[in-house]
């Protein structure tokens, strides 16, 4: 009778009988992070897909929904995610995941961001002044992130903290040593001068030692125009850039303009987890922008 | 908590000192573990640190890195470990500049909406260049269980500039089990449009049901409490009680208690390109000397309103990829019914009145590439007879059920400005017409996010 009883309370409460921790995630990387520590422990659900521009989100009612629900929410930050986030987590009335609380992850918060500025002139286009949020392409972030987020995860699911502490300890283990692979196969790369669409990759800059040239966007945040990529164009006539960058939610026509007018090759580079068929966790985003860099020298 | 050899030593040597003293085997044990368990508790502790020491090391190896190589990359500008979002600056404050250039081929005084007298804030949008509003809005945290907000429109009344408390209000950031409250003055959570922001509509003016039924948007003060459903399609629930103090409501019935809300919304996706957001809200106002119609000598309505209104809003975009290329569809139903007593321009005995009447409007608004917007809206309204006694009077049901027909494009250099090119075929007034216009929405400062 108790038996038929518990069963009925556990059909009743979905939430109470699942002992995995909910994750929001805004962007697709640190739901495969989370997932990369913590395996089965969690349930982790990306609010946007590679195919998006997370600048740009509707606040849709099923996020709204997945918030409520979430015991953690983990995103990038550094206000990337303002024209959006704000709203889901006002609609959602889950006082767990408000910014202050354990439940409320900004991952950019843990490691160095490049281009903090305090000139927030909007002249200058869609400037972040806490820094560039894309913290994701620079894997030695990762790794400190990993840290902070398994931590996060131990003391909101405190029952299977050690758990949470094996698969950080597995995870960064295998992460400096992929790291350290990276760094070796990309050594031809360093130096090489990029042309990239939005300053979505300085990080990726900073840990290849890439050096960034230009921008396809006029200035941050507005899409190209006709007259900017014509500057360019002139600009770059006689090389001076290895490549040109995109990533997958952007749209390929004005990278490919520029490309057959300076013969400067252009690759789209997937920007985080999902952003191209061969990048499908964290491992693989790297294998695969390092092989479509490297790609294009061997050409 | 910092290791301190010296103050771990003090609180060790009594105990070992005392240990030596005491002659029961029992309490020698008892004292082993206690010691036992003050080594594990620092040993914790001195773990903890280390792991700290290498996320600093960590930290300060990248940093390092960062400086070096900064001078070949861009100037050096980096900050670490500091939060953001919300608030970045206490308070965030913001300030919204819309105005129109508009023509109505029809002199709107005089051509009113037969059968619908507009009360509130609606009417037609001025003839000519206008400033619109401007509009400062102030937001912050509180603290950790509150957040607020305060909308103050500038407008220009006569030659003078009046300050407006439109929006006041403070809402619950902490209530457990998905509640939340919210107190002061607000845009009713009625209908889907009510309470969309002037600079977050598609529109440079409000379709034909708000502007007949909500006198534009229903604000009014009071109290909100929101639910939001654990499950995984969305389900909001939510009711208000109000003071009554604005159109559809007037007067604040004697008690200050004369409006009640209730709404319900549901919403979800279908595959990664679209989503839906469906509500029903209801609406019981009770009017005491309400006027509406000719400002110098209006209509005056003593009585019960109920509005029932339905919404359903459809958005698409490939990919969920809304920055390319997006596409909303938006459809509202109203049913309004005033029962009571109207006493009508001129003078003259009141009248008794209860009659439904209908509003509906239904819209398209599509982005076919970045900063382009095109849109088309139809809007109407209808009504039961009002009865032989308000024949030949602004109450008398028209024969034509009022109707327009609007066309829009709208160009957003970034997203906080907006030009909007906006036509009207007007059905709607006494006598038809078009109305061509230009309007300009900037933003500067904070702009808060916006709902779905």
């Amino acid at each position: 009778m108790r038996r038929l009883a518990a069963v009925v309370l556990a059909a009743l409460l979905p939430g109470l009988a699942q002992a995995e921790l909910r994750i929001f995630s805004c962007e697709p990387e640190w739901a495969a992070l989370a997932e990369a520590i913590a395996g089965d422990l969690v349930e982790a659900q990306s609010a946007t897909s590679a195919r998006q521009d997370p600048h740009y989100i509707q606040a849709r009612p099923s996020l709204i929904a997945a918030v409520r629900r979430a015991d953690l929410v983990v995103c990038s930050g550094a206000q990337l995610e303002i024209g959006w986030l704000p709203a889901l987590l006002q609609k959602a009335n889950n006082r767990d995941v408000m910014p202050g609380s354990p439940g409320y992850v900004e991952a950019s918060s843990f490691v160095v961001r490049l281009e903090a500025t305090a000139d927030v002139d909007r002249a200058r286009g869609d400037i972040h002044p806490l820094g560039n949020p894309h913290v994701q392409t620079d894997p030695h972030n990762i790794a400190i992130i990993a840290r902070e987020l398994g931590a996060r995860m131990a003391e909101l699911d405190p029952q299977n903290a050690a758990g949470y502490e094996t698969g950080l300890a597995a995870f960064s283990d295998a992460w400096e040593k992929a790291i350290a692979r990276w760094e070796e196969r990309a050594a031809p790369l360093r130096g090489r001068r990029v042309i990239t669409h939005h300053k979505s990759w300085v990080y990726l800059e900073r840990w290849l030692g890439l050096e960034e040239v230009a921008n396809l966007e006029p200035i941050p945040g507005l899409p190209p125009t006709v007259s900017h990529l014509s500057q360019l164009v002139s600009r770059f006539a006689d090389g001076g850039a290895d490549f040109i960058i995109r990533s997958t939610y952007q749209d390929e026509k004005s990278s490919e303009w520029l490309s057959r007018r300076t013969g400067i090759p252009q690759i789209m580079l997937p920007l985080t987890v999902g952003g191209s068929d061969a990048a499908v966790d964290l491992y693989s985003l790297f294998d695969d922008i390092l092989d479509r860099l490297l790609g294009v020298l061997e050409k | 908590m910092r290791f301190d050899p010296a103050r771990c030593l003090l609180i060790l040597l009594p105990l070992v000192f005392c240990s030596t003293a005491l002659s029961q085997d029992d309490d020698i044990e008892s004292l082993r573990r206690a010691v036992a368990e003050l080594r594990s508790d620092y040993e914790a502790r001195i773990g903890e640190l280390e792991r700290r020491l290498a996320v600093a090391e960590q930290n300060a190896r990248q940093a390092n890195a960062t400086a070096q190589k900064q001078a070949a990359l861009q100037p050096p500008s980096a900050v670490a470990g500091r939060r953001s979002g919300q608030g970045a600056f206490n308070p965030d404050l913001g300030v919204i500049f819309s105005g129109t250039a508009w023509d109505h081929s029809v002199d709107p005084d005089g051509n009113d909406v037969p059968g619908f007298p507009f009360g509130g804030e609606a009417g037609p949008i001025e003839q000519g260049l206008g400033l619109g509003e401007t509009e400062i809005d102030i937001s912050a945290n509180v603290d950790d269980k509150f957040t607020a907000w305060l909308t103050l429109p500038l407008a220009l009344e006569d030659g003078e500039i009046v300050v407006e408390i439109e929006e006041a209000w403070i809402e619950t950031t902490a209530l457990p089990a998905g509640l939340s409250a919210r107190f002061g003055r607000f845009f009713s959570a009625f209908g889907y449009l009510n309470e969309k922001h002037l600079h977050a509509w598609d529109f440079a003016d409000q379709p034909l049901p708000y502007q007949a039924f909500l006198g534009d948007q229903y604000i009014d003060d009071g109290l909100q409490l929101r639910w939001i459903a654990p499950t995984a399609t969305y389900l909001e629930l939510g009711s208000e009680i109000l003071r009554g103090a604005r159109y559809p409501a007037a007067g604040a019935d004697p008690s200050g208690f004369g409006s009640l809300s209730l709404f319900a919304n549901l919403g979800g996706d279908v595959g990664t390109d679209s989503s839906w957001l469906a509500g029903v809200s209801w609406l019981d106002a009770s009017a005491a000397d309400r006027p509406s119609g000719p400002e110098d000598d209006p209509a005056i309505f003593n009585g019960d309103a109920t509005v029932t209104g339905a919404h359903f809003v459809w958005k698409w975009a490939p990919d969920g990829n809304w920055r390319q290329r997006n596409l909303i569809l938006q459809s509202e139903l109203m049913w309004k019914n005033d029962a009571g007593l109207y006493s009508l321009p001129g003078g003259g005995p009141a009248l008794a009145y209860d009659t439904d009447q209908f509003g509906w409007y239904a819209q398209v608004v599509y982005q076919p590439f970045p900063r382009w917007r095109f849109g088309a809206r139809l809007d109407g309204l209808s009504a039961d007879d009002a009865g032989p006694a308000f024949a030949g009077t602004l109450l008398e049901t028209p024969s034509d059920d009022p109707r327009r027909y609007s066309l829009m494009a709208d160009w957003s250099n970034s997203e906080f400005s907006r030009l909007r090119l906006q036509y009207i075929r007007d059905e709607a007034g006494l006598e038809d017409g078009h109305q061509w216009g230009l309007q300009y929405i900037h933003s500067i400062g904070a702009h808060g996010a916006h709902a779905f």
